[in-house]
């Protein structure tokens, strides 16, 4: 066996790590890189706890190999505060309760960055199918799907 | 397990055929690591396609699309045109998995990955789709239909790499429809799912239409009885009624975590008439084009 | 201490919890996110057969691989004898634990341990495992639970004798005990009856599904003890059972708290913490064990499927005269279902004179059932609050007027003994009755249904310290683990005491070696008990603090309260110290001041709820919608309002999972098929609408603060609420769970046949 060098960026730093053929970016991240914000549930893109965007776009990374990553920009939960500055999706979350284990947290964050992102005013509908694919077992959405209409809000610079 | 990255389509090719052992492409990669992890295939290469052009990118000339085998749902999505032209099959397409799968999913993964359940696989071959396949022996195309060829099986040969899907210039009033029923609303395999391509003269008549089913046989099934149930008609309820019939006569069903068959085959029936009377009304609001 | 109502400036509102910022940027480390320095990877081999004698395992090929540093299997662990220790909500006996982790002799389930390895990466761990060559003698198995109880059915365990018969069997069977509860003459009542629904319903068992999969780190020093990082509910009872499965006395282990992905009841016993432990002392080097999600499916602890028979009759005018029912869970391959407290809770939420229920635990070739928020409650309420609406349709009556004829009040002796004191059940149902939702229209193919329930909440050993800093923030010191944001209200509660600002405390959830011993969070538990441990030590502080005033200012302690966080003088002219004041001389006054309680709480408050549920079902394709959703609950006080909505939401959407699509779906060869998310279907956030919920406040007058347990009674209506409302909408009674559309059309259609 023997390992592959993968040159990447990855919150806007460079950054070289070796990882075998077989290893996902989730497995590179949280054992090689430490960034362990990404969470492991289920290893098959069924529960998105793993979310990161790949070149800005929303993905799983337990689908992704750790060797696809070369020369791509990888953009984890870790990098979504500007230092201590929270972003309004992650301040909107605490604000309203909308976490209880905080297991699903990260991966619902990306996922919601990127909505806004890309739709800065979508329905409560739209939301929610673009959250689909991130399982949450304790706070069945509800609070989730506010925190995230609120945070539209602060980005679209309203009152919330 | 080794991993190589191909820059064209022929080192592609070359690279899958030299392998002794057992070779996969690698797009999208959402199948296949979902496999790799289970331990239900144990490939000694795969090779990345998604630097190779050809593989990435959707272009149009005379009416028609030319879409790369790897690019992903999400990218079908935001095209600016094929979503109007072919929406049955963009959203076949779209409705693989969550918004995280749609960032990588292909049309070219799906049908080459060939579950019996796909869901971009029936409005592909609605659509009367090509591939534009190459391998060892030079380039060849083909079918969509004749891509798979069993549960998990399909008719490339070694060192064959699926390039692009090729959709033909539509007629006025066409368009399509794909519909899935799943237990849920979404991240579910379909229980069943069908897809109907159809094209209407200028007073509504439908003048041609192709019924293709997912998830009732070992691949997906074009049914002839049910598209000829449209043909003449103006998709009413009685031609609707019997799209329904014909859909389940041809339904040959198993039983599984899923579903029944009796299920499957009642349901597809509803699923095609439903599927039917959208890409009516879709084509319907066209006009002349 | 009692409940006493008085104006309130933090408890009640709703700050922002203090492991918030960290949950939201992926620093907070949960079980998986630990990692010590030469640590090992450690996997589990498990088993292929749903039954079977395992005739050799040889780990010779396993053992010569280069990187495998330790293996262990079953003859490694020490036997045990049968013992009950108390854990989580119920108790586990050691012995049987000690046989789920590892294997021996016989495998029960697909899935079960029987060996374990660890080596220096994950890929040689795997490929060691799949070099043991284990032997099996595969013999015929039994999941359903009914089948289980026939008298030919493959026998688990030739030790098991039904316990709670008259006379004790003298064959082994699968039904481990029988347990039965009354009160008044069923038979006699049910003569009066006007109306008699007699029912069974079955249920399949389904996970908790937390998202977290169960992770270990634990290393075993040279001195005899071990360090174990690990996300639990219960770092105590991991210490206490990892502890008697392997032999170590319970002060050689300490275990510390991770944040915690979830847990539902199904992170209150031990898996693979007692198997790191044992890798790490083989292998002289830390052991990371962390759980795939097949592992979690296939080797955790579902909730029981369940066979019911409820018999119900009431009179003309709605008053229940008998309820007669009988429960039949498996426990999965060893005993100790939750049936015991499906029979003390189902018929709870009524008044009843006559009233019988009798408990079968049964054992089957499926993994050992775990606890699951508000255990056996969810199944019996399925049964019973089903038949209540058909009794209210067959007496033409409102269903919520038949519950509330039939409400069980203050003064109501409940089927298991106590006497109810202030409880909120009627309060409750008029509530519902009230409610917007209630009165709304509903289109075709639509339908209403609701449904009540019952949890008792437990109390419990909880200890916590109040550390008192010099610069007059404080620290709470406790022992629970943080599953829904408790750290927020024990924080809100410290800081009502002390009449502080929430921003100035702290609150740290240690470890057991630093803090003493506290009971799992589970049971609905840690804002009562944990709770009124955190609020006598603030208390205890008060009293610190105006002792200490008092001999600042030269008065009697007695002349000094303590009010808006100051020790004031009630005579003469002494003036007042603030908290931040006193704590600045403490060292000089007495010595750095620090709170204690170390409580067994009494008193837990039950719990009831109502909901009411919408939905729409195709009817040519069985899909069902829930179009709308309202949970109403008798919450006690509300700590942080937004935790208890929280619970409540959540808990109706693990519910709606369970009626309609959530199912362990097993193989003729006892197989498990759906270990995964893609075919274990728990609810995703485009399936649902707003979960509104509606918090009646009728305080448990047992708590300072009048705090309820809220967490477990959310899960216990929805199911009948769900099935009540398909009823609605359909006409026809689904008596089996989960409501599948496959089975939804499946009665549609035999319905329509049957008209024909």
């Amino acid at each position: 066996m023997s390992k592959i060098h993968v040159t990447t960026t990855v919150n806007g730093d460079p950054t070289e790590f070796l990882c075998e053929p077989q290893e996902t970016l989730l497995d590179v991240l949280r054992d090689e890189l430490q960034l362990t914000g990404s969470k492991e549930g289920c290893a098959s893109g069924d529960c998105g706890a793993c979310s990161i965007e790949l070149d800005g776009r929303l993905v799983c990374s337990c689908l992704v190999l750790g060797a696809e990553a070369d020369g791509r920009e990888i953009e984890t939960v870790e990098s979504i505060a500007d230092g201590e500055k929270l972003h309004p999706v992650q301040a909107q979350i605490l604000e309203h309760g909308a976490l209880q284990c905080g297991f699903c947290t990260p991966g619902i964050i990306v996922a919601a960055k990127a909505l806004l992102d890309r739709n800065p005013d979508p329905t409560d509908t739209e939301i929610r199918y673009w959250l689909a694919g991130n399982l949450c077992r304790c706070t069945g959405y509800d609070k989730i799907i506010n925190a995230v209409q609120d945070a539209a809000a602060d980005l679209r610079g309203e009152a919330s | 397990m080794r991993y190589e990255v191909a820059d064209t389509v022929e080192s592609a090719a070359s690279l899958l055929a030299g392998e002794a052992g057992q070779s996969y492409v690698l797009a999208g990669g959402t199948d296949l690591l979902v496999q790799l992890r289970a331990g239900l295939v144990q490939p000694d290469l795969v090779v990345d396609v998604k630097r190779i052009d050809e593989l990435r990118t959707i272009s149009e000339a005379d009416g028609g699309y030319t879409v790369g085998a790897a690019v992903a749902g999400a990218e079908l999505g935001e095209h600016a045109s094929i979503g109007n032209v072919w929406p049955g099959v963009v959203e076949g397409a779209e409705l693989i998995g969550s918004t995280q799968v749609q960032g990588r999913a292909s049309m070219g993964g799906n049908l080459c990955n060939a579950s019996p359940a796909a869901d971009s696989v029936p409005a592909l071959i609605a659509a009367g789709a090509t591939c534009t396949i190459v391998g060892p022996n030079g380039k060849r195309e083909a079918a969509v239909a004749d891509i798979p060829t069993g549960p998990g099986q399909n008719s490339l040969e070694k060192g064959e790499v699926l390039v692009s899907l090729h959709f033909p210039a539509r007629p006025a009033n066409s368009s399509d429809a794909y519909l899935r029923m799943i237990p849920r609303t979404e991240m579910d395999i379909a229980i069943v799912g069908a897809a109907v391509n159809l094209t209407l003269d200028d007073d509504g008549t439908c003048t041609a239409a192709t019924v293709v089913l997912g998830a009732v046989a070992p691949t997906a099934i074009e049914v002839p009885e049910a598209g000829a149930a449209l043909v003449g008609t103006k998709v009413d309820d009685a031609a609707l009624e019997a799209v329904s019939a014909a859909a389940s006569a041809a339904a040959r069903p198993i039983s599984d975590k899923r579903g029944t068959a009796e299920y499957r085959t009642k349901v597809v029936g509803v699923m095609a008439k439903r599927a039917a009377k959208i890409a009516y009304d879709r084509a319907a609001n066209k006009g002349g084009k | 201490m009692t409940y006493e109502p008085k104006d309130l400036k933090v408890v009640g509102t709703r700050p922002v919890r203090p492991d918030g910022v960290d949950k939201v940027t992926g620093r907070a480390n949960f079980g998986a996110d630990h990692a010590l320095p030469g640590q090992l990877v450690g996997k589990v081999l498990r088993s292929p057969y749903a039954h079977a004698r395992i005739v050799s395992i040889d780990t010779s090929k396993a053992e010569a691989l280069a990187g495998v540093k330790s293996i262990i299997v079953g003859e490694d662990m020490q036997d045990i004898a049968h013992e009950l220790s108390q854990s989580g909500e119920s108790a586990i006996d050691v012995h049987d634990l000690s046989l789920n982790v590892l294997a021996r002799g016989k495998v029960l389930y697909d899935g079960h341990a029987l060996a374990a390895v660890a080596a220096t990466s994950a890929k040689i761990a795997d490929d060691a495992i799949a070099l043991i060559d284990v032997t099996y003698d595969v013999l015929p198995h039994v999941v359903d639970v009914d089948d289980a109880m026939k008298p030919d059915a493959p026998v688990l365990h030739d030790d098991m004798f039904t316990k709670g018969l008259e006379e004790t069997p003298t064959t082994a069977s699968n039904i481990a005990s029988r347990m039965e509860m009354a009160m008044g003459d069923v038979e006699e009542g049910f003569k009066h009856a006007d109306v008699i629904i007699e029912r069974s319903y079955k249920t399949k068992a389904v996970h908790q599904g937390y998202i977290e999969p169960h992770a270990v780190v634990a290393s075993f020093g040279e001195d005899g003890s071990a360090y174990v990082w690990c996300s639990s509910q219960g770092h105590f009872a991991v210490r206490d059972l990892s502890a008697k499965v392997l032999g170590m006395d319970s002060s050689s282990i300490r275990v510390i708290p991770a944040e915690i992905g979830g847990g539902f009841g199904g992170k209150t016993t031990v898996y693979l913490e007692p198997l790191a432990i044992a890798l790490s002392k083989r292998a002289g080097r830390p052991v990371k064990m962390t759980m795939t999600r097949a592992e979690v499916f296939r080797a955790t602890g579902p909730t029981p499927a369940t066979s019911m028979d409820v018999k119900i009759g009431a009179t003309k005018d709605g008053k229940i005269v008998a309820a007669d029912c009988e429960f039949r869970f498996h426990a999965g391959a060893f005993a100790g279902s939750p049936v015991g407290a499906a029979c003390m809770a189902g018929l709870t939420p009524y008044a009843l004179e006559n009233a019988r229920v009798v408990g079968y635990d049964v054992v089957s070739n499926t993994c050992k059932s775990g606890a699951y928020r508000a255990p056996g409650a969810p199944n019996g309420a399925f049964s019973v609050e089903s038949a209540m609406d058909e009794l209210a349709t067959e007496l033409k009556m409102d269903p919520i007027e038949l519950r509330h004829i039939n409400a069980a009040e203050e003064g109501t002796k409940a089927i298991y003994g106590p006497t109810f004191k202030q409880i909120g059940c009627k309060d409750v149902l008029v509530a519902t009755r009230e409610h917007p939702h209630y009165k709304s229209n509903l289109g075709p193919n639509q339908g209403r249904g609701i449904a009540s329930g019952f949890w008792f909440n437990v109390g419990g050993q909880s200890n916590a310290a109040i550390n008192v800093h010099e610069d007059g923030t404080i620290t709470v010191v406790e022992g629970s683990p943080d599953i829904g944001g408790t750290r927020a209200a024990m924080a809100m509660m410290a800081a009502e005491v002390l009449g502080i600002d929430y921003d100035r405390v702290q609150v740290v959830v240690a470890d057991t070696a630093s803090i003493g011993h506290t009971d799992g969070t589970g049971g609905s538990r840690v804002t009562f008990a944990t709770g009124m441990a955190v609020t006598n030590a603030a208390e205890d502080v008060v009293t610190q603090l105006r002792t200490r005033a008092a001999a600042t200012m030269g008065v009697d302690v007695d002349d000094v309260v303590w009010q808006d966080g100051a020790a004031i003088a009630t005579k003469g002219d002494a003036g007042s110290l603030s908290l931040a004041e006193i704590a600045a001389t403490a060292a000089r006054t007495g010595g750095i001041i620090v709170g204690r309680s170390s409580i067994n709480a009494k008193g837990a408050g039950p719990s009831f709820a109502t909901h009411i549920c919408d939905v729409e079902v195709d009817p040519e394709t069985g899909y069902i919608e829930i179009l709308r959703y309202t949970s109403i609950q008798d919450v006690g006080k509300a700590i942080h309002p937004s935790y208890v909505e929280g619970q409540m939401q959540g808990g109706a959407v693990q519910g709606i999972g369970w009626a309609l699509n959530e199912e362990y779906f097993y193989n003729e060869d006892g197989i498990l098929e759906n270990p995964g998310f893609l075919d274990y279907r728990m609810p995703v956030a485009s399936d649902l609408p707003k979960i509104d919920t509606v918090m009646v406040e009728v305080p448990n007058p047992s708590h300072p603060f009048g705090v309820r347990g809220v967490g477990e009674a959310p899960l216990v209506p929805p199911l009948a609420a769900v099935v009540n409302a398909i009823e609605d909408a359909t006409g026809v009674r689904m008596t089996e769970l989960p409501v599948t559309p496959v089975k939804m059309l499946a009665a549609l259609d035999a319905r329509k046949e049957a008209a024909e």
